[in-house]
């Protein structure tokens, strides 16, 4: 009898945050590297919320970038380590939803081990970690800009995180949204594709380029800043969209409240 | 399986690696229609309060199929040839073009009246029967257009998609000296007035299968212009092609398939026509050909099985950015857009299509359409793990290189950070670079690089300020003011 392996829209039993509870910081390696002022932000606004957070310092990656590719001899190394690094952490929170669903779902494809796929389960996408497990959707940050919203596809799809940045963003003070059109649609970023077949991903790109500048807001925010990397890199080749930011939606959770811009 | 006509290497799609951007004519109204009729398909499904459960049911009635296909393709075979139908069964495309031509020659064929098949499209069967001397005529509008035009059709459920009303003008006068208008009522009573003619000569109609019912040995064709009717009925001869897939257990299990088939094909309820064919019109003959044509390789890979639950609404290839942008030519051959890139590499080999699951940015939207539920975008990345790991043109020693260097890094904190400040290196001095090569020229061709930030790594700054961060009280509603740093 076959299993049908099916693809529905996910729908997980969140557990419940509790005081006091520690959480793990994952903090994936383009972050690290290239915007460690969104780690700075997920850092500070869980302490300032409550929960004492810790960094297992042998973390390096989730194994997402062979895993794509078909490396998944490669990937299964980098994801057993992640598993041994955070083993003993019950709670882990990451601030990119497309890692966080590498973890949650796709552990299991890498090596159907239970304990890496349970370690796996364990990882939460930041939002989705305020909103589900904590319960919080005003972080008492204000940002008076004009500002739309990307959810990346493996937010969206994989995690079915839609609702949670959303109701972040709504609580932030001063803040005014732009909806996006089109906002179901793919970036085109798609981590290794955006380098195999770089005409179709800049393509696909451009559209989503377009649809934010003509929301007409000053920053687009996203809890995948990997998909404004890509996105934001093209207006800013466009002298029409320059003038559009890109921020980590976290980045915009703290500002101003906690003394940062 | 027939290689003559696979052309993965040549399709400019997958040629495009670091090159132009491909785009086929009038892309555009493509990209547009395509995306509307996502659009319109997610409205119907949030309307229906039951959608989710069909699909549900529609993916178990098929898995349930697709486990017992040796006992329902025979009770189906049973039923049907009671009441005087004849079934043949096809190892491949040879085989089944073999049984085409054999019983063309037995009864005299000349011209043959088809109503849109994709597994025709698969066997090559025009050029077949064409090679043969018998005159095959496509009566679907769209694949009409397509064969008049000498082209393939670029989507399985409108193959003349990326034709424009004035392209169809254009066609019409040059190949059928008919006066050039692009009004669509006069362009279609054209194809409509020359079609009749052809209809009313035909020795044998063809057609595909949408379902074949076990229970009562029945197959479904479902249409919206009337020429399945007229090609299945008027001609003394019908000869249908099904895949050994198309079978379900009852009819009882039909309107389900039916619900889900045409709301997400075209946003129809219902598709004009539904034809029910229990078997021989008494005075007429009729034949179904089922044809494995590869699909039990994908019955032999337990990832890939659900793929052959799919019905052929083409709502994947709507949804899909890269389809969008691309259109169907670019896959290569029969099948494109998602489903494409998920069957086409185990039905013609993945050594020939092992490139195609790499054509997608895994965004999801294809599995989240399916009325099937085929998990699509979890598929693909199980076949780029077959094209890496068996003979095909992903399998690249380069790559492997490259990966087992990243995983030994990725192995370690002190590794990582060796490495890290390479990359960082690298894009800090990549401005200076007289030329971009490989994965950064495919970056830079359209994008500027992430800026190297002033600030050190996160870890480095973890380590020096993570133990003052000290949690405030557990979270209260708090007022922006109450916030201090």
């Amino acid at each position: 009898m076959i299993v049908p392996r099916q693809s529905s829209p996910p729908q997980w039993d969140y557990p419940k945050y509790r005081p006091g509870e520690p959480v793990a910081l994952f903090i994936p390696c383009y972050i690290d590297q290239f915007y460690p002022q969104v780690g700075e932000a997920t850092a500070r606004l869980l302490t300032r919320l409550g929960v004492p957070v810790v960094f297992p310092e042998g973390q390096t990656c989730c194994g997402q970038p062979a895993f794509n590719s078909g490396y998944w001899e490669e990937a299964r190394r980098v994801v057993r380590r992640f598993c041994d690094t955070f083993a003993v952490h019950r709670w882990i929170v990451c601030p990119s939803g497309s890692c966080a669903a590498m973890c949650r779902v796709f552990f299991g494809h890498v090596d159907p081990d239970d304990r890496i796929v349970e370690v796996g389960r364990r990882v939460f996408e930041l939002s989705e970690f305020l909103v589900e497990a904590m319960g919080v959707t005003d972080t008492g940050a204000t940002f008076p800009h004009k500002v739309t919203l990307h959810v990346g596809c493996h937010s969206r799809r994989e995690l079915g995180v839609i609702d949670p940045p959303l109701r972040l963003l709504e609580s932030v003070r001063g803040i005014s949204y732009c909806e996006l059109a089109d906002a179901e649609d793919c970036c085109g970023f798609g981590g290794t594709f955006s380098v195999k077949m770089p005409g179709t991903s800049l393509a696909i790109g451009r559209t989503k380029a377009e649809n934010i500048l003509r929301t007409g807001a000053d920053v687009v925010v996203s809890p995948d800043i990997s998909c404004l990397m890509h996105v934001h890199g093209i207006m800013q080749r466009d002298p029409a969209m320059k003038h559009v930011r890109a921020m980590h939606l976290v980045e915009v959770l703290v500002a101003e409240g906690d003394g940062q811009k | 399986m027939s290689d003559e006509h696979i052309d993965l290497e040549g399709a400019p799609f997958l040629k495009d690696k670091t090159a132009g951007l491909y785009e086929p004519a009038g892309s555009k109204t493509l990209e547009q229609s395509a995306q509307r009729s996502t659009k319109q398909n997610r409205e119907t499904a949030a309307s229906i309060p039951q959608w989710e459960a069909w699909r549900e049911a529609a993916s178990r009635i098929k898995a349930y199929a697709l486990s017992n296909l040796d006992k329902l393709l025979v009770e189906f075979e049973r039923n049907i040839t009671a009441r005087g139908a004849t079934v043949l069964y096809a190892d491949n495309a040879q085989e089944a073009n073999q049984h085409v031509l054999d019983i063309a020659r037995r009864h005299h064929v000349k011209t043959v009246v088809k109503s849109k098949s994709m597994v025709s499209e698969e066997l090559e069967l025009n050029h077949k029967l064409d090679a043969a001397g018998v005159r095959a005529v496509e009566t679907d509008l769209g694949e009409y257009l397509v064969q008049l035009a000498g082209q393939r059709p670029t989507h399985i459920v409108t193959p003349a998609l990326h034709l424009s009303a004035e392209d169809v003008g254009n066609l019409f006068s040059e190949k059928l000296g008919e006066p050039f208008t692009t009004e669509h009522q006069k362009l279609t009573d054209i194809a409509r007035r020359h079609l009749r003619e052809d209809f009313l000569r035909a020795d044998m109609g063809m057609s595909g299968v949408n379902f074949a019912m076990a229970d009562t040995g029945t197959i479904c064709i479902v249409e919206n212009e009337g020429n399945a009717g007229l090609s299945t009925s008027t001609p003394p001869l019908h000869v249908a092609l099904m895949g050994i897939e198309k079978v379900i257990p009852s009819i009882e299990h039909l309107p389900i398939f039916l619900n889900l088939l045409a709301r997400s094909g075209t946003g129809q309820k219902l598709t004009t026509y539904t034809h029910l064919i229990h078997g021989a019109t008494p005075g007429k003959e009729l034949y179904v050909i089922i044809l494995d044509n590869g699909r039990t390789n994908v019955l032999r890979d337990p990832a890939s099985r659900m793929s052959l639950a799919c019905i052929r609404c083409g709502t994947c290839l709507n949804a899909c950015p890269v389809y969008r942008r691309v259109g169907g030519w670019a896959y290569g051959w029969v099948y494109p857009g998602p489903i494409g890139s998920v069957i086409t590499p185990h039905l013609v080999g993945i050594d020939k299509a092992g490139t195609l699951p790499f054509a997608s940015s895994l965004c999801g939207y294809c599995g989240e359409v399916c009325p099937v539920k085929i998990d699509l975008p979890h598929q693909l990345v199980h076949l780029r793990h077959r094209a890496v790991n068996e003979p095909s043109p992903m399998n690249s020693l380069r790559q492997r290189v490259t990966w087992q260097l990243w995983s030994w890094a990725m192995s370690g904190p002190k590794r990582y950070r060796a490495a890290m400040a390479m990359v960082r290196l690298g894009v800090r001095t990549a401005k200076w670079l007289p030329w971009h090569f490989w994965e950064l020229g495919a970056w830079t061709r359209g994008r500027e690089l992430p800026q190297v930030p002033g600030r050190p790594p996160f870890r480095d700054w973890w380590r020096k300020n993570g133990a003052q961060l000290k949690p405030q009280a557990p979270h209260t509603e708090t007022s922006p003011g109450d916030e201090q740093s």
